[in-house]
């Protein structure tokens, strides 16, 4: 451990200026708060966080919908716990919970396909939510639904993809990265290779990295070393668990019902083919199109700057109603109550105020 | 947003238990008793001490690797007395029997109740039962409280801790969470961690009689140790500094909480405690806590500064330090 962090202060000097890099997985996110790691590295060597929490990145006007399912009396919504406290433009899947809705925690898509069996008179909507990692998964669940006619199940699908945000991150003008430590459970899927358009088209070296303290200091090790070189490479430092073209069964499955689509970020808006939809074919799964859900208006509360947290323009600090009127008790926007959000993590695990 | 309702995570016993706590019941029921918000409170009668406690267990499943909702009660409102540096003398015990609930459970629940009562020398002196209709409560809810004699010349609480104190805890951290958990429909997972549930009393005892100075102990309950040491830092207007290295997870432990995205210093625990006396004395509460079987794998797990004022925080494993903040109330009700 203090040889990489020997190292990273050499490499450091020798580029000679701050370098910003971007992690884009809330684990990651969480791993560098809970192990202290940003006060091992020289102050010129900053990381920040990108839009890797899958929860932060969902629009409120998803909650609100969402919410809206809840209240239909037929309806069982099924939900991964991090969605339960998120706000809604007026309320939260947890307050709705507490007013007799009936919305039920889950751990996997299997919990909630199981569950559509044990209510056949409920329309079951699991809230498909997440990146790589969890989509094929749902696929699973979809495809299962499919084969043993369990036509009560659906999945409101906001599922997101990885490499589209990074380069609207790298577009956007307001932010310097000089590295991705790129997602390694995504990658896992995706396999490695799909970063290396940003290493040729962007000249930004990518590098996947483990979800160890140890991991993460090799990874940073690695782009440190790239930029020395004034190489831009894609590199895998996770290499116990990531190949260059990733799981190709978990592919197949996302992609025989899932398609790709334009998706909206919150805080970075439509980005085109950024996200999944699902597949005509399977069309009466889709609770968007089976139950009839309208999206209305994304309301984002006044003041909330998620969005800028989201793009790693701002840090929580400096959002004045972090540790005020935004607390993981009430939170007033997602990146405080998720998980793995970015506010939770510095309110958690380093300063609580805003000066 | 406001909260009109109650939510699970009021039950937590994290920030939101304690905005219930302090808003709703000890804005009404204020005495000076009461006012210190301890596990138990004392009472002088003729010059003596007395602890005086009630909890009430609603645990599910009612049976669990390691015990069962008969023993966490017992176990639960002793430790409850012992962290005042009481012996239990008597308990109370309210049973909530749903309709339907099998005999040959309640007879099981109860036997495990009198083998644990009779292990630390308490008994039950006063009962009710009530039962409700069928889905009004799921098996059975007990209701219990305590009274137990403070064997101790000072009183102590959280307030009472003091710069220069040691911390020390008696075991592994986070095993009565995980076994419950491990059981429930939906997560159900197949582990060997049992709960570490057991009274507290026999091993409170041996540190007492080693006549060390005492500054306070408490047992690590819904919250877990995380809730115990920012409550502490808060209430004596300290810094607790604890060091990573020193705390005792179990590898099954850590693997179910990575699974769960769980934090295993703000899981449950049913028979930990930890205790603060002078650094001077530590090493010889050490020592007694190790002889016990309860303490074997106690340690001294951190110390008190002045500052951060009412904070706690921890010396990370690779060398940073960050807050342990109070858990806000785990969407995992039922643990106790």
């Amino acid at each position: 451990m203090n040889t990489l962090v020997q190292q990273i202060d050499g490499l450091a000097r020798q580029i000679g200026r701050d370098v910003q890099l971007m992690e884009v997985c809330g684990t990651h996110t969480m791993v560098v708060f809970r192990t202290g790691l940003r006060q091992l590295l020289p102050t010129s060597v900053k990381l920040i966080s990108g839009p890797g929490c899958p929860v932060c990145v969902t629009d409120t006007n998803y909650i609100d919908a969402a919410i809206e399912l809840c209240r239909r009396p037929y309806v069982v919504v099924a939900t991964f716990g991090d969605l339960l406290r998120v706000p809604g433009s007026e309320s939260s899947l947890e307050r709705e919970r507490a007013a007799g809705a009936n919305v039920r925690v889950v751990y996997s898509p299997t919990d909630a396909l199981a569950l559509a069996r044990e209510c056949p008179s409920n329309r079951v909507v699991f809230l498909g939510i997440g990146f790589e990692t969890t989509a094929p998964t749902v696929a699973w669940s979809i495809w299962r639904a499919a084969r043993d006619g369990i036509d009560n199940y659906h999945v409101f699908c906001a599922h997101k993809t990885m490499p589209r945000v990074m380069e609207a991150l790298l577009k956007d003008q307001h932010v310097k990265i000089d590295g991705f430590i790129c997602p390694g459970h995504v990658s896992v899927i995706t396999g490695a290779g799909m970063y290396r358009f940003i290493c040729e088209q962007y000249k930004i070296p990518c590098v996947v990295s483990g979800f160890e303290a140890w991991d993460i200091l090799k990874t940073t090790t690695m782009l440190l070393q790239q930029l020395v070189a004034g190489r831009a490479e894609v590199e895998v430092e996770y290499s116990r668990s990531v190949n260059e073209r990733g799981n190709v069964s978990a592919q197949q499955l996302m992609n025989e019902v899932f398609e790709p689509a334009d998706a909206s970020w919150r805080g970075l808006g439509a980005i085109p083919q950024s996200g999944l939809a699902i597949r005509s074919q399977y069309a009466r799964f889709d609770a968007a199109r089976a139950l009839d859900v309208r999206l209305g208006e994304a309301h984002v509360p006044p003041g909330c700057r998620c969005g800028e947290v989201l793009r790693g323009v701002l840090t929580p600090l400096e959002c004045k109603f972090f540790g005020h009127s935004c607390t993981p008790v009430r939170p007033v926007g997602p990146c405080m109550v998720s998980s793995e959000g970015v506010c939770a993590a510095y309110y958690r695990y380093e300063k609580r105020v805003a000066a | 947003m406001k909260h009109d309702r109650i939510l699970l995570g009021h039950g937590g016993g994290g920030s939101l238990t304690r905005e219930l706590i302090t808003g709703i019941f000890a804005a009404e029921f204020d005495n000076p008793v009461l006012k210190p918000l301890e596990d138990s409170a004392v009472l002088v009668m003729s010059g003596k001490g007395y602890a005086f406690t009630t909890d009430s267990y609603v645990v599910k499943p009612y049976f669990f690797p390691g015990g069962d909702i008969g023993k966490l009660a017992v176990c639960g409102t002793v430790n409850d007395l012992a962290m005042q540096g009481a012996q239990p003398y008597w308990l109370s015990l309210s049973f909530i029997l749903e309709e339907g609930l099998p005999l040959a459970a309640l007879h099981k629940i109860v036997q495990s109740i009198g083998h644990t009562a009779r292990s630390v020398g308490v008994e039950i002196v006063a009962g009710d039962t009530k039962v409700v209709e069928r889905g009004k409560c799921e098996g059975l809810y007990i209701n219990a409280a305590g009274l137990g004699r403070i064997q101790t010349t000072n009183w102590w609480g959280a307030g009472t801790v003091k710069t220069g104190d040691a911390v020390l805890l008696n075991g592994f951290l986070a095993e009565h969470g995980i076994a419950v958990l491990s059981q429930r429909e939906g997560i159900a997972f197949t582990t060997r961690v049992v709960s570490d549930c057991a009274p507290l009393w026999p091993l409170v005892k041996a540190i007492l009689d080693t006549g060390a100075e005492i500054h306070a102990m408490r047992d690590l309950t819904r919250g877990g140790l995380a809730a115990a040491v920012c409550d502490i830092a808060q209430a004596a207007k300290v810094g607790i500094h604890l060091d990573e290295t020193t705390l005792p997870v179990d590898k099954e432990v850590r693997g179910a909480c990575d699974l769960l995205g769980l934090d295993p210093l703000s899981i449950a625990n049913e028979g930990k405690c930890i205790v603060f006396c002078p650094v001077a004395e530590s090493e010889r509460v050490l020592a007694a806590t190790k002889q016990h079987p309860l303490g074997k794998e106690a340690r001294i797990i951190g110390k008190v500064s002045s500052g951060p004022e009412g904070m706690a925080v921890m010396r990370t494993a690779i060398g940073g330090e960050r807050i342990i903040d109070m858990p806000t109330g785990e969407d995992l009700p039922r643990i106790c």
